[in-house]
């Protein structure tokens, strides 16, 4: 984040999805999406390097030791039917090839992503843009907002996780 | 090539927030369920870091690479907003445990079920430019 501040630029990532839906048309259909994308050019360049990041992570820097939950968190999955992480950083029940010809897998991917999309821009932000600039910049729309992530995360993980997952 | 310094940017944060696992789904459900420290821990250092930045910027009037002073931006103003935004927003969150940076870097390492969350929150954001004008903010 301070590496793109000294570059002039601020840290955001969920502005990326509103400029890729601007390449896509969506101008024609909403104002919203009528702005000068090139301008936004810089960010989706760091969208790709992330993308190269993860790449290199997974295949190069991983010994498949990772992820050691708490105990009790693989109890409360496996009571969900997911299976404990062995060095995997998401469950193929949920993110696999495989997982996404169950209608039902894709679905919840599609639905979270929604909430997602739909949410982020409707506060204006996400974890990089309030949570970490936001909180770093001392902004109190960025607290008000980190604190709805919260209820949100909150009511799903332990109200609606439990009941998709049956 | 004025972008590569920004591909830099972009792969560093992908190999930071992979090894960190905080792109992980199952750190995401730890978090919300308070069993572990280790999400919490990344927030705070990412947020101590930046807040030492931002106040040293601030104070010593930094300037940015090309010797342009550096204005963050304030946030706007509001509450339903970002009450309302942030808690859709969480409930995606913990639902598929990724946000917008990590969907990417999924997508990067292999996981073919970001692809699917990256078409629903474009999708999400496509509606929310449609609803802009008549939604609270």
């Amino acid at each position: 984040m301070l590496t793109l501040i000294y570059f002039g630029k601020a840290f955001g990532m969920s502005s990326n999805l509103r400029t890729l839906c601007s390449i896509a048309g969506a101008g024609r259909f909403a104002d919203f999406f009528r702005f000068d994308w090139k301008a936004q050019r810089w960010n989706l360049a760091v969208v790709f390097g992330a993308m190269l990041g993860g790449f290199v992570a997974v295949h190069f820097l991983s010994d498949g030791s990772g992820v050691n939950l708490n105990p009790t968190t693989v109890e409360q999955l496996a009571a969900m039917h997911i299976e404990a992480p062995e060095g995997k950083l998401a469950p193929d029940s949920l993110m696999g090839f495989e997982a996404l010809k169950n209608p039902k897998t894709f679905i919840i991917l599609l639905a979270g992503g929604l909430l997602i999309g739909f949410g982020t821009r409707y506060a204006g932000g996400c974890t990089s843009g309030h949570a970490i600039s936001g909180l770093s910049n001392l902004q109190l729309p960025s607290l008000i907002a980190v604190i709805g992530f919260f209820i949100g995360g909150l009511i799903m993980s332990h109200f609606l996780l439990p009941l998709i997952f049956r | 090539m004025k972008y590569i310094k920004f591909i830099a940017v972009g792969f560093v944060f992908g190999i930071v927030l992979t090894k960190s696992e905080a792109v992980s789904w199952y750190r995401i459900y730890e978090m919300f369920q308070f069993q572990s420290f280790h999400m919490f821990g990344i927030i705070m250092v990412a947020v101590m870091t930046g807040l030492i930045g931002v106040q040293l910027i601030k104070r010593k009037n930094l300037k940015d690479y090309t010797g342009a002073p550096i204005a963050i931006e304030a946030k706007e103003k509001g509450l339903a907003r970002y009450i309302i935004g942030g808690t859709l927003f969480g409930l995606g969150w913990a639902m598929v445990g990724s946000c917008p940076g990590p969907i990417f870097i999924l997508l990067g390492a292999g996981f073919w079920g970001a692809g699917v969350i990256l078409l629903g929150a474009l999708l999400g954001t496509y509606i929310y430019g449609l609803l802009k004008e008549i939604l609270p903010h």
